[in-house]
C-alpha cells in the first residue's frame, strides 16, 4: 500500500471499518429477519430514513452530473471540463449506493427488476424506478471513459466520444424526469404531508433544489479532494458554479414564497411545533444563508467562503428532502419515528463506502486528470464550408450594394 | 355489466360484538385473536369512542389511490368493486402504505418475504357465490352486502327516515372519488379518526396532473436541448474555421514578404 499516510487517514481507516461492521451486523438483521427487526418502521410509518436518505436525498446529491454534463458538453462551457469527472464520479456512485439503499428497503428485492416488465404509468415511483436503471446505465457509460483510458483501450473510448451528446442529453433529461418525479411521489398525500412541505409546485421544486446541491457538491468535493489529495482546485471555475448556486437558490426561494403565497399558510410559520423549527432551519440555514454568503463577492471569491455556502446549501438540502419524506408525515401518523441504529448503521456504512470507492477511483483513475485546451476539431466539415461561402457571398453583395 | 357490489355499514346498528372481525379471520386463514389496530393478521376491526362502534376496513375506492402509486400494478380494481393485490407483482415498496389515504394496507414486516395485506371484500367468496365473511357473521345488519346504487338508495332512505339518528352525510359516496364501502353515523366520521378533508375528486389525479406531461417534456426537452447543442457547436465550428483562415492567409503573407 501507499506509504505517505498521515495518522489522520489511520484513524479514518479504523473508524470505516467499524462503521462497516455495524452496517454488516445491520444488515444480516434485515436480511434474516425482515424490515421489521431492524428498522422502526410500521404499517403507519412505512417509510424512514432508508427511502428519505438513501433514497430521495442520495438521487439529490448526484445531481451535479448531470447539471454539469450539461453545462460543458450542451451549452459548451469547456472551462468547467476540470469539475466534469469527479462530479460523473459522484453522480454514478451516488445511484449505485441508491441502488444498494433500495436493496435493503423493499421488501422484496428479489423482485426490484419487476417494474421493467409490469409498469403502471400512472405511479410516480415507476417513473423513478425507470429513471434510476435507465440514469445509472448512461452515468456508467459516462464514467467508463476513465476506466477506458487508464486501461489505454481506445476503442471503447472512442466509441463512446462520439455518443456523448446524445448519451448526455439522454442524461439529462432522465435526471429532468427523475429529481421531478421524486417530488411527484408525495402529490398523492395533500392530506397526510405537513402543510409547510405538501405544494402542487414539489416536482418542480426538487428539480430546482436537486440543481442547486448539484453545484454545491461540486464545491464540497472540490474543496475535500484538495485537502485529501491535494488536486489543484480550479478557483475561477468554483467561484463560476458558485454565481451559478446563486441564482438557482434565489429562484428556489422565489418560487417557495409564491407557493407559500398561492396557498395563503403565512399564518403557520409561528406556530411553535417541531415542524415550524425544522421548516425555519431548513430555509435559513439552507437557502437565505447561502445566498447571503454567495452575494458578497469577497466571500464568493475566497475559497472558504465558497465552501461555507456549499455547506450550508447540503444541509438544507438534506432537510428539506428528509421533511418531505419523513419528519413531514410525523404529525398525521399518529405515531412517532426515530431511525433504529441499524437503519443508521447501513446508511453510515453506505455514505462511507461512497467516500472509500471515490478515493480509491481518485487514486487509480484519472478523474482529476484533463487535457489543458479542448480545441476543436481543425477541419471543418463541407456543409460548413459551403455556409461560410455563403456568408462571404452575403458580405460582398452588401458591400455590393453600398457602391 | 358487472353491478359494482359494496357494504354499507350503519354505525348505529353495530353493537361491538367483534363477530365481523373474527369471521374475516376464519375467512382469511388469520391467526390470533381481536385486535385493536388494522394488521397484518386483521384485515378489519372493530373499534369504539364515546359509544359508538365502528369498523375499519379497505374502503375500496373506486379509482383506488394504492393502484395508481404502485410501480408493478399489483392492485387491481375489479369489476365487480373489491380492490385485490397481486403478491406476485409486489416489490415491497410500501409506496400504497404511505399513500392510502385512509390508512388502510398493512405489511409482513417481520417476514422475510412479506406481502401487503389488506381486505379483499371476499372477492374469493363472491366468486363463489357467497357475500363477504363480515355481512355474513353481522347479527344486527350494522354491516351489509349488496350492489352499491342499492346500497346508496338504502342509505338516503335510512337518514330520511331517522334524520335525527344520522348525520346527512353517506361517507364514501363522493370521498377520494367514492368508495365501495359507504359509511352511515350519528357523528361526522371525523371525529371517529376517518380522514375530512378528502377531496371529492379522486387523488391519482394529483399524480396525473404533473405525470401526464412527462412524456412531452421529455421529447421537447431533449430536442431542445440538442438543438442548443447544435447551435452553439455550430457557431464555435464557424468562429474557429475563420481564425483557421485568416491565421493561414497572414502566414501566406508573411512567406510572400519572405520570398520577396
Amino acid at each position: 500500500m501507499s506509504v505517505k499516510l498521515p495518522f489522520k487517514i489511520t484513524f479514518w481507516k479504523v473508524a470505516l471499518l467499524l462503521i462497516w461492521l455495524a452496517g454488516l451486523v445491520a444488515a444480516i438483521v434485515r436480511f434474516t429477519g425482515g424490515l421489521g427487526a431492524a428498522t422502526n418502521l410500521s404499517d403507519k410509518f412505512p417509510w424512514g430514513l432508508w427511502v428519505g436518505f438513501d433514497v430521495i436525498t442520495g438521487v439529490g446529491l448526484a445531481a451535479g452530473g448531470f447539471t454539469l454534463a450539461a453545462a460543458v458538453h450542451v451549452f459548451h462551457v469547456k472551462r468547467f471540463y476540470p469539475v466534469l469527472k469527479p462530479a460523473i464520479l459522484t453522480a454514478f456512485l451516488g445511484y449505485v449506493l441508491v441502488i444498494v439503499g433500495l436493496l435493503f428497503d423493499v421488501g422484496r428485492p428479489d423482485k426490484i427488476y419487476n417494474p421493467l416488465f409490469m409498469g403502471n404509468f400512472h405511479s410516480a415511483l415507476f417513473e423513478v424506478a425507470m429513471c434510476v436503471m435507465f440514469y445509472t446505465t448512461v452515468l456508467f457509460f459516462e464514467f467508463s471513459t476513465n476506466i477506458f483510458e487508464r486501461l489505454g483501450w481506445r476503442g471503447p473510448k472512442r466509441w463512446i466520444g462520439k455518443v456523448t451528446i446524445p448519451l448526455v442529453i439522454l442524461g439529462v433529461v432522465l435526471s429532468t424526469m427523475h429529481q421531478s418525479s421524486l417530488g411527484s411521489l408525495f402529490l398523492i398525500v395533500p392530506g397526510k404531508l405537513y402543510t409547510f412541505w405538501y405544494s402542487a409546485g414539489l416536482p418542480l421544486l426538487f428539480y430546482v433544489s436537486a440543481i442547486a446541491v448539484g453545484c454545491a457538491m461540486v464545491i464540497f468535493e472540490s474543496h475535500l479532494s484538495f485537502r485529501a489529495f491535494g488536486h489543484r482546485l480550479k478557483k475561477d471555475v468554483l467561484a463560476d458554479i458558485g454565481r451559478i448556486l446563486l441564482v438557482v437558490l434565489v429562484m428556489y426561494l422565489l418560487m417557495k414564497i409564491y407557493d407559500f403565497y398561492m396557498r395563503g399558510v403565512w399564518s403557520e410559520f409561528f406556530i411553535p411545533r417541531m415542524e415550524t423549527w425544522l421548516f425555519w432551519l431548513e430555509i435559513l440555514a439552507g437557502v437565505i444563508a447561502p445566498i447571503v454568503l454567495l452575494s458578497i463577492k469577497k466571500v464568493r471569491l475566497s475559497t472558504r467562503g465558497l465552501y461555507a455556502a456549499s455547506v450550508c446549501t447540503i444541509i438544507g438540502f438534506l432537510l428539506n428532502r428528509l421533511n418531505v419524506s419523513t419528519t413531514g408525515f410525523i404529525a398525521s401518523s399518529g405515531v412517532s419515528y426515530f431511525p433504529s441504529w441499524m437503519e443508521i448503521a447501513t446508511t453510515l456504512a453506505l455514505v462511507a463506502s461512497g467516500i472509500f470507492v471515490f478515493a480509491m477511483a481518485v487514486r487509480y483513475l484519472p478523474i482529476f486528470e484533463y487535457p489543458e485546451e479542448t480545441s476543436h476539431k481543425v477541419k471543418p466539415a463541407p456543409v460548413i464550408e459551403e455556409a461560410l461561402e455563403l456568408e462571404t457571398f452575403q458580405d460582398s453583395s452588401a458591400e455590393g450594394k453600398k457602391f | 355489466m358487472v353491478k359494482t357490489k359494496g357494504l354499507l355499514i350503519d354505525t348505529t346498528k353495530c353493537i361491538g360484538c367483534q363477530l365481523c372481525a373474527l369471521a374475516c379471520k376464519e375467512a382469511n386463514g388469520l391467526p390470533g385473536e381481536e385486535e385493536e389496530e388494522l394488521s397484518a393478521t386483521a384485515y378489519t376491526v372493530v373499534k369504539e369512542k364515546d359509544d359508538i362502534y365502528y369498523r375499519r376496513l379497505c374502503m375500496h375506492c373506486n379509482d383506488p389511490t394504492c393502484r395508481s402509486v404502485c410501480p408493478v400494478g399489483a392492485f387491481e380494481k375489479t369489476p365487480e368493486g373489491p380492490v385485490i393485490y397481486h403478491a406476485h407483482k409486489c416489490i415491497g415498496c410500501r409506496y400504497c402504505l404511505q399513500a392510502c389515504p385512509f390508512g388502510v394496507p398493512t405489511y409482513e414486516w417481520h417476514k422475510r418475504a412479506p406481502k401487503v395485506r389488506k381486505c379483499t371484500m371476499c372477492y374469493e367468496r363472491q366468486k363463489q357465490g357467497k357475500i363477504p365473511a363480515c355481512a355474513e357473521a353481522c347479527p344486527t345488519g350494522a354491516t351489509i352486502f349488496g350492489d352499491r346504487d342499492e346500497l346508496i338508495r338504502e342509505a338516503r332512505k335510512r337518514i330520511k327516515e331517522n334524520p335525527d339518528l344520522y348525520v346527512d352525510h353517506i361517507y364514501g359516496e363522493k370521498e377520494a372519488g367514492g368508495t365501495s364501502v359507504l359509511i352511515l353515523s350519528s357523528v361526522p366520521l371525523e371525529t371517529l379518526g376517518f380522514p375530512g378533508n378528502l377531496p371529492d375528486r379522486p387523488l391519482p389525479e394529483l399524480t396525473w396532473a404533473a405525470l401526464k406531461n412527462v412524456p412531452s417534456i421529455a421529447i421537447f426537452g431533449g430536442a431542445f436541448l440538442y438543438g442548443i447543442w447544435w447551435i452553439i457547436d455550430r457557431r464555435m465550428e464557424l468562429a474557429e474555421y475563420k481564425n483557421k483562415q485568416r491565421e493561414s492567409k497572414s502566414k501566406e503573407d508573411v512567406d510572400k514578404l519572405v520570398d520577396q
